[in-house]
C-alpha cells in the first residue's frame, strides 16, 4: 500500500478522529452503544456507507453542479443508507429493530456528509473510498469501545453473554444503572476524548 | 515546635527537592495549621482575617450538629429495629465491634446508639476522605496548584447524604465521580458548575438505585424494611403520617422536626440544620436570601397544590409544614443550596434561584411518583441555571440604569 493511502486510512483513526477531534456523529454514538452487538453492526453500517458514498461522490465529482451539490450528495447517501437498512433487516432483524431509526439517521450523520463534501469532492475515487473507510474506522473505534464499557459495567455482559455474575443472581457484580442511560455514554465518550487528547496533545483546540 | 518541624520537612518539597511532586500536600498541611506566610505583592489588597480556609472551616463547624445527630440517629434507628425484630446481634463487623466494647444495643442508651451509628459513619467518612484526597492531590500535583479546602467540605458532606447501609466501594466510586466529573473537569474549586457532593449522590442515585432508594436501605439492619416518611406519604397518603409516629411516643411531625426518622445520615434533623443555618448566617458565610426564598418557593408551590387537590395523588394534599420537615429539605436548603460556588452571586438572582429550588422540590415530590425526594435534583438543576440567572439580572439592572439616565 502506498504510504499516502495508508496515511489517509490511518489518520482518522487517532490523529484526526471524527469523534475525538471533530466531535461529529455524537448523537448515534450516544444512542446505540448500550450493547456491543448493536454498536458493531452500527459501526459496520456507517463505515460501509461512508466508504461507498465517498467513492460514488468522487466518481461524479466533476459533473456535479456546485450549487446543487448537497442535494446530489444526499441522494447518493440516502440510497446507500436504504440499501444498508434493507440488508440489516434481511439478515440481522433483531439488531436492526434495536437500532431502529438510527440506521436511517446515518443520512444526517455529520461524518458521512462531512467526508463527502470536504474530501470526496476534491479527490480521486480510490482515495475517497479509503478516506471514507478510515473515518468509518475512527467512528467504529469509539462506538465499539463505548459499547464495550457500557455493556460490561451497565449489565455485566459482553455480546449478551454474562461475564460478571450479577449480585441479584448470586454473583458479586452490582450493575451500574447510569451506564445503561444515555448520560453514561456522555461520560464514557467524554473521558475517552480526555484520555486521547492527553495522549496526543495536538488534538486540543486552540483557545 | 510544629512550625520548626514543618519548615524542616518543607525543604524536601521545594523545587528540586526529593518530594517535589508532593508539594501541594505539604502546602495544604502547612496552611491548614498556619496562616499563609506569603502576602499580596500588588493591589488589590484585602485586609481580612477570614480566608478561604477559615471560611470552609466555619461551614464544617455549622455542619457538626447535623453530623453528630445523624450518627446518633443512625444507631438509634438500627437499635430500635433490632429490638423490634428481637435480634441480639447482626452478623456484620459493625455489631461485632460494638459487642467487644460491651455497650450493647439498647435504644434507650444514648452512648450505645451513638457508638452503633459511629461504626457505620466512620468507615464512610474515611473512604470519602481517602478517595477524594487521592484525586485532589493527584490533580493538584499534575496541574501544579494548591490542594483546596473546598474538598474538606465536600468530604464532610458526602457521608451525610448517603444511608448508613451504603456499600463502601460505592462510596469510593461516587466520591471519585463527584470530585473528578463534578469539579476537576471544570478546573477545580471555584470553577465547578455543580455541587460536587450532590453530583456524587446523583451518581449513586442513578447508578445504584438499589442501595440508596427504596424501603430497606435506611435502617442499618438487614431485612428491616422502613420507608422514609416521604415515601410513606406518597404511597399511602397523608393519613399514614398522622397515624404512624408511635416512635418514642411522639407524634411523627415532632420526630421529623427533631430528626428521629429513617433517612440519609445527616439529613433527618431540622433542628440541627437550623443551628447550622444560624451559625452560617451570623458569620455571613451563607446567603440568608437563598434560604428564605427556598422556603418561600416551597410554600407557594405546596399551597398551590393543596388548593388544586387530587383524588389519586395523596402528595397533593401534603401541607407546607410537612414538606419542611421531611426528607433532605432543611439540610439541602441550609448546606447545599447556599454553596457559594454554585449559587448565583447577585442578590436578586439568589432570590430567584432559591425560590425556583423551593418550587421544584415540591413539584418533583408531588408530581413524579418515581422520586419521593426532589431536593437533590432541584438543586442540581438550578446549579446549572445559576450563571444564566445572574446574567439576566445584571442585564436587567443595566437596562434600568440606562433608562433612568436617558429619562
Amino acid at each position: 500500500m502506498a504510504s499516502k493511502t495508508k496515511e489517509i486510512l490511518l489518520d482518522p483513526l487517532f490523529d484526526n478522529n471524527p469523534i475525538a477531534a471533530q466531535v461529529l456523529g455524537i448523537c448515534s454514538a450516544l444512542a446505540v452503544t448500550t450493547q456491543m452487538s448493536a454498536s458493531i453492526v452500527m459501526a459496520i453500517a456507517l463505515t460501509v456507507v461512508t466508504g461507498f458514498s465517498g467513492l460514488s461522490v468522487s466518481l461524479i465529482r466533476n459533473y456535479i453542479p456546485a450549487n446543487i451539490r448537497i442535494i446530489v450528495q444526499l441522494t447518493i447517501i440516502a440510497s446507500l443508507v436504504i440499501v444498508t437498512d434493507q440488508v440489516l433487516k434481511a439478515f440481522v432483524f433483531d439488531i436492526s429493530k434495536q437500532l431502529s431509526v438510527f440506521v436511517g439517521l446515518i443520512i444526517t450523520n455529520c461524518i458521512v456528509m462531512g467526508r463527502a463534501e470536504a474530501f470526496a469532492m476534491q479527490r480521486k475515487p480510490i482515495e475517497s473510498f479509503v478516506d471514507g473507510i478510515g473515518n468509518g474506522f475512527g467512528y467504529s473505534f469509539f462506538l465499539v469501545l463505548t459499547g464495550f464499557i457500557r455493556e460490561l459495567t451497565g449489565s455485566g455482559r459482553i455480546f449478551g453473554a454474562q461475564v460478571l455474575p450479577l449480585a441479584s443472581e448470586g454473583g458479586w457484580y452490582t450493575p451500574n444503572g447510569l451506564m445503561v442511560l444515555a448520560p453514561g455514554a456522555f461520560f464514557v465518550i467524554g473521558l475517552t476524548i480526555w484520555a486521547l487528547r492527553t495522549w496526543k496533545p495536538q488534538l486540543k483546540e486552540e483557545n | 515546635m510544629l512550625r520548626k518541624l514543618l519548615d524542616k520537612q518543607g525543604k524536601a518539597f521545594e523545587k528540586g527537592g526529593k518530594f517535589e511532586k508532593l508539594y501541594p500536600l505539604y502546602e495544604a498541611i502547612d496552611t491548614f495549621l498556619y496562616t499563609p506566610g506569603h502576602t499580596a505583592k500588588k493591589p488589590s489588597f484585602v485586609r481580612d482575617a477570614v480566608d478561604l480556609k477559615r471560611l470552609m472551616f466555619t461551614v464544617v463547624i455549622a455542619m457538626t450538629p447535623a453530623i453528630l445527630f445523624g450518627i446518633y440517629n443512625a444507631g438509634l434507628q438500627a437499635n430500635m429495629a433490632m429490638r423490634e425484630m428481637g435480634l441480639a446481634a447482626i452478623d456484620n463487623w459493625q455489631t461485632a465491634v460494638i459487642g467487644m466494647t460491651g455497650l450493647g444495643f439498647d435504644p434507650d442508651n444514648f452512648v450505645a446508639c451513638f457508638a452503633h451509628g459511629l461504626a457505620y459513619y466512620l468507615p464512610i467518612l474515611i473512604v470519602t476522605f481517602a478517595v477524594g484526597g487521592f484525586w485532589e492531590v493527584l490533580f493538584a500535583a499534575v496541574r501544579k496548584h494548591e490542594v483546596n479546602e473546598g474538598f474538606f467540605v465536600t468530604g464532610m458532606l458526602i457521608p451525610m447524604l448517603v444511608p448508613a447501609t451504603i456499600p463502601l466501594w460505592q462510596v469510593a466510586i461516587a466520591t471519585s465521580f463527584g470530585i473528578v466529573i463534578g469539579k476537576e473537569v471544570f478546573g477545580g474549586v471555584g470553577y465547578n458548575i455543580l455541587n460536587p457532593a450532590l453530583t456524587a449522590r446523583a451518581f449513586l442515585f442513578f447508578a445504584y438505585p438499589g442501595q440508596i432508594s427504596g424501603n430497606s436501605v435506611w435502617v442499618a439492619v438487614d431485612g428491616f424494611s422502613s420507608a422514609t416518611p416521604l415515601a410513606m406519604a406518597a404511597e399511602k397518603g397523608m393519613g399514614a403520617l398522622t397515624t404512624a409516629g408511635s416512635l418514642l411516643d411522639n407524634p411523627l411531625w415532632y420526630n421529623s422536626f427533631v430528626g428521629f426518622i429513617p433517612g440519609s445520615l445527616g439529613e433527618t434533623s431540622v433542628v440541627a440544620a437550623l443551628i447550622g443555618a444560624f451559625i452560617l448566617i451570623v458569620t455571613g458565610v451563607a446567603s440568608w436570601r437563598i434560604m428564605i426564598s427556598v422556603v418561600a418557593g416551597a410554600f407557594a408551590m405546596s399551597s398551590l397544590f393543596n388548593v388544586i387537590g387530587s383524588d389519586t395523588n395523596p402528595m397533593m394534599a401534603m401541607p407546607f409544614t410537612w414538606h419542611l420537615v421531611l426528607g433532605g429539605f432543611a439540610f439541602g436548603t441550609v448546606f447545599m443550596a447556599t454553596d457559594p460556588v454554585t449559587a448565583p452571586v447577585s442578590n436578586t438572582a439568589r432570590v430567584i434561584y432559591g425560590f425556583l429550588i423551593g418550587v421544584l422540590v415540591v413539584l418533583v415530590r408531588t408530581v413524579n411518583p418515581a422520586y419521593p425526594e426532589g431536593m437533590m435534583l432541584s438543586i442540581l438543576l438550578m446549579n446549572v441555571f445559576a450563571p444564566l440567572i445572574d446574567y439576566y439580572v445584571v442585564k436587567a439592572h443595566k437596562k434600568k440604569r440606562m433608562a433612568r439616565y436617558v429619562g
